[in-house]
C-alpha cells in the first residue's frame, strides 16, 4: 500500500505487525505481549507438551493467577479449598516452571488481576500487540496497544509461534466531546456509550475513542473505557497515546528506561491516527448526555441515568426485544416506571479489572469518608492488585473504608465472576463496579447493577441506589 | 496433531439426528485442566445411567464397538455449543472419523483442528454404511483421505468432497500451529528486524 494513505492508529499497529499475508488474505500477526492466567491456559500448555513444542518467546510472556484466588484468609495455593480452583492454580505454577514462563507468584505484592498488572508493571506498551485468553484484554488498548482476548487454541498458537492468524477488523471511531459533569466518571462514559450503540454496536470493529472528554481522562479512566469495549461488541478498544500515556508508562518496572524510553516515545508519537484517515463507522457523544449511570437489566446496554426510571418493555415495538426486556424486568425484580433510587441493595462490590485501580478506590473512599455502610448491606472493596492495595493503605484509604464498615479484601477477580467464594446468593441485589450483569454472573440468580465506584459507595452508605452528586 | 491418511476400522452405527455437544460431553465435565482424559465422559448421558453404570444397549458399550474409530450418524451431528471439549472427548475415546449427512458448522471446524475427519455423505449412503457396520467386527470400513473415498466392507468405493486446504492440513498432520510453523523463517526475519527497529522493547522476565 502507499505510504501516503492516511491511516488510523489501528491500521498502523496492524500494518507493523503483519509477518506475512497468506494467499486467502489471512495475516500472520506478530504478538509482542502475551499475558497468561490459570483458567484458559491449562489445555494450551498440555497441547505444547503433547506436541513437544517449547514456548517460543518466554521473554514476551507473563503469567499470573487471578480468577480463583481467595480474597480473605490464606493465599497459599495449596490452601485453596475448592478443588477445581486449587488445581487450576497449581497447574499454572507447574506449567510456568516447566516452560520457563515468567510468573508473578500469588504472594508477590505485584500479583493482581492480569489487566490491572499489565499496565501497572509497564508490560503493556503503546504500539504493541497484546493478547490474553480473556475477553477484557481490551483494557490495555487505553495505552494505544492493540489488545484483544483469544481462545485456548489460540493461546497455544501464540505460545508456540508468538503469532496469530487474523483477519483485519473494521475501524470505528467514538468521539466523546465536552466536559464531564460533576460526579461523573469514565465508567459513566462507557456505560452511556454502550447504552447508545448497544452491545452489538461494535461488532467486527476495533473502536478508537477520541475527543476532548477522552483526552481529559487519566490512564485509569481510559482503561475503564477501553475495558468495556468488549461489552459494546468490539474486538478491541484503542486510545491514542499522548503525554498522559508517556508519563504513566515512564519509570514502571518493565518499561524502557533512559535513552531507550526516549527512543520509544519518539516512535509512539508517530502512532496517532492521521488526519483524514478512514473510519467505517463514527459515533458522536456529548458529555451533556452523560449522568451517573446505572444498569437496570441483564445486558450492559440496559442502562439509564440514576435519575431515570425502569423502562416499560411493552413500549418496545420489536417483539423479540420486547420478550427479552420482559425477561430482564422479571429476572431483576424491577417494575416498569420504578425509580432506581427506590431500589435497595444487599451487596456492594468495588473492584475488578474495570474499576479496581487506586483512582477507583480513592473515588469510593471520598464518598465513604465519615459515613457508614447502611444496615444489612455487605460492601466489599477488592483492590485490583497487591500494589494497588499497598498504595491505598499508604494513603489511609483502607482505614476510611473500614471505619465506614466496608470490607477490605486481598486482590483477585473476586465477585466479578464468582469463581472464588465471593458470590451473590440467589435473589441478592448488588451495586457492582464490574463489567457484566448477565444472569448469574456474580452468583446463581444474583442481580447485578453496574455502576461507577463513587456510585457503588453511595449505594453502600444509602442502602439503595443514590445520586452521588447529592453526596459529594 | 496426528495425520489422517488412511483408516481401516470398526464403525459404530448411531442412527440419530442432532447429536448435540451436550450429549457428546455435558457441561459439568468442562471444569478441567486437560484436553485429554475426556474420553471416559464421551456421550455420558447416552452411555451411563444415573448411578454411572454402563447402559448395555448403547452401541459403544458393546463389543466390538468399544474399539470403534468411526461413527456413522444422521443429520446435524455436533450441534449446540462451541466447546472444543466435544472433539477432545471423541478423540480421547479413539474416534478419528465421523460420517454423517451434515454437521454443525463449529463442530465441523473444531474437528479438523483436532485431527478428526468429518465426512459428509448423503443420508441413503450413511444408512447403507450403518447396515454394514451392524455386521460386527469383521465388517471394517476404510476411509482413504488422499483418494477421498470410503470403502465399504464389500469393496465398493464411495467418493466424498472435502476442501483441498483442509485435506492438505489433515494429510500432513498440520494443525494451525503446524501450518504457521511452516512460516517460521518469516517470523525469524520479523523478529530480527524488530530487534533493530525497536531495540527498546523490554523483556518480561521477572
Ligand atoms: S476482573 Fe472480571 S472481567 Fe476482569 S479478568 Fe477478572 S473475571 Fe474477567
Amino acid at each position: 500500500m502507499s505510504a501516503s494513505r492516511p491511516r488510523t492508529l489501528f491500521d498502523k499497529i496492524w500494518d507493523s505487525h503483519v509477518v506475512e499475508r497468506l494467499p486467502d488474505g489471512t495475516c500472520i500477526l506478530y504478538i509482542d505481549r502475551h499475558l497468561v492466567h490459570e483458567v484458559t491456559s491449562p489445555q494450551a500448555f498440555e497441547g505444547l507438551r503433547l506436541a513437544g513444542r517449547p514456548v517460543r518467546r518466554p521473554d514476551c510472556t507473563l503469567a499470573v493467577a487471578d480468577h480463583n484466588i481467595p480474597t480473605v484468609g490464606s493465599r497459599i495455593p495449596s490452601d485453596i479449598k475448592e478443588d477445581d480452583s486449587r488445581i487450576q492454580v497449581e497447574t499454572l505454577e507447574k506449567n510456568v516452571k516447566e516452560f520457563g514462563v515468567p510468573y508473578i507468584p500469588i504472594l508477590d505484592v505485584r500479583q493482581g488481576i492480569v489487566h490491572i498488572i499489565g499496565p501497572e508493571l509497564g508490560i503493556s506498551l503503546p504500539g504493541t500487540t497484546l493478547v490474553c485468553g480473556d475477553s477484557h484484554t481490551s483494557t490495555h488498548g487505553a495505552l494505544g496497544s492493540l489488545a484483544f482476548g483469544i481462545g485456548t487454541s489460540e493461546v497455544e498458537h501464540v505460545l508456540a509461534t508468538q503469532t496469530l492468524l487474523q483477519n483485519p477488523a473494521k475501524n470505528m471511531r467514538i468521539d466523546v466531546t465536552g466536559t464531564l459533569g460533576f460526579g461523573c466518571s469514565a465508567k459513566d462514559i462507557v456505560l452511556a456509550i454502550i447504552g447508545k450503540i448497544t452491545t452489538a454496536g461494535g461488532t467486527g470493529h476495533v473502536i478508537e475513542y477520541t475527543g476532548d472528554a477522552i483526552r481529559a481522562l487519566d490512564m485509569a479512566g481510559r482503561m475503564t473505557v477501553s475495558n468495556m469495549s468488549i461489552e459494546a461488541g468490539a474486538r478491541a478498544g484503542l486510545i491514542a497515546p499522548d503525554q498522559t500515556t508517556f508519563d504513566y508508562v515512564k519509570g514502571r518496572e518493565f518499561s524502557p528506561k533512559g535513552e531507550a524510553f526516549e527512543q520509544a516515545v519518539a516512535y509512539w508519537k508517530t502512532l496517532p491516527t492521521d488526519p483524514g484517515a478512514h473510519f467505517d463507522t463514527t459515533v458522536m457523544i456529548s458529555t451533556a448526555d452523560i449522568a451517573p449511570m446505572v444498569t437496570w437489566g441483564t445486558t450492559p446496554g440496559a442502562v439509564i441515568p440514576v435519575t431515570g426510571v425502569v423502562p416499560n418493555p411493552e413500549d418496545e415495538p420489536d417483539e423479540g426485544k420486547r420478550t427479552q426486556l420482559r425477561r430482564m424486568v422479571e429476572y431483576m425484580a424491577v417494575t416498569p416506571g420504578q425509580r432506581l433510587t427506590d431500589l435497595a441493595v444487599d451487596v456492594v462490590f468495588i473492584g475488578s479489572c474495570t474499576n479496581g485501580r487506586i483512582e477507583d478506590i480513592r473515588a469510593a473512599a471520598a464518598v465513604a469518608k465519615g459515613r457508614k455502610v447502611a444496615a444489612g448491606v455487605q460492601a466489599l472493596v477488592v483492590p485490583g492488585s497487591g500494589l494497588v492495595k499497598r498504595q491505598a493503605e499508604e494513603e489511609g484509604l483502607d482505614r476510611i473504608l473500614l471505619e465506614a464498615g466496608f470490607e477490605w479484601r486481598d486482590p483477585c477477580c473476586s465477585m466479578c465472576l464468582g469463581m472464588n467464594p465471593d458470590k451473590l446468593t440467589p435473589g441478592q441485589r448488588c451495586a457492582s463496579t464490574s463489567n457484566r450483569n448477565f444472569e448469574g454472573r456474580q452468583g446463581q440468580n444474583g442481580r447485578t447493577h453496574l455502576v461507577s465506584p463513587a456510585m457503588a459507595a453511595a449505594a453502600a452508605v444509602m442502602g439503595r441506589f443514590a445520586d452521588v452528586r447529592q453526596l459529594v | 496433531m496426528d495425520k489422517f491418511t488412511t483408516l481401516t476400522a470398526i464403525a459404530a452405527p448411531m442412527p440419530m439426528q442432532n447429536i448435540d455437544t451436550d450429549k457428546i460431553i455435558p457441561a459439568r465435565f468442562l471444569k478441567t485442566i486437560k484436553r485429554s482424559g475426556l474420553g471416559v465422559h464421551l456421550f455420558d448421558p447416552l452411555r451411563f445411567d444415573a448411578d454411572g453404570k454402563e447402559k448395555p444397549d448403547f452401541i459403544l458399550n458393546q463389543e466390538p464397538y468399544r474399539k470403534a474409530q468411526v461413527i456413522i450418524a444422521h443429520e446435524n451431528f455436533g450441534c449446540g455449543s462451541s466447546r472444543e471439549h466435544a472433539p477432545w472427548a471423541l478423540l480421547d475415546f479413539g474416534i478419528r472419523c465421523i460420517i454423517a449427512p451434515d454437521f454443525a458448522d463449529i463442530f465441523y471446524n473444531n474437528s479438523f483442528k483436532n485431527g478428526i475427519l468429518p465426512v459428509r455423505l448423503p443420508r441413503a449412503v450413511c444408512d447403507q454404511l450403518i447396515e454394514d457396520s451392524k455386521l460386527g467386527g469383521n465388517a471394517r470400513v476404510t476411509v482413504d483421505l488422499a483418494r477421498q473415498v470410503v470403502v465399504r466392507p464389500n469393496g465398493e468405493e464411495i467418493s466424498f468432497e472435502i476442501d483441498p486446504f483442509r485435506k492438505h492440513l489433515l494429510l500432513n498432520g498440520l494443525d494451525d500451529i503446524g501450518q504457521t510453523m511452516q512460516h517460521a523463517p518469516s517470523i525469524d526475519t520479523y523478529e530480527a528486524r524488530n530487534r533493530q527497529t525497536q531495540p527498546w522493547m523490554p523483556s518480561t522476565a521477572v
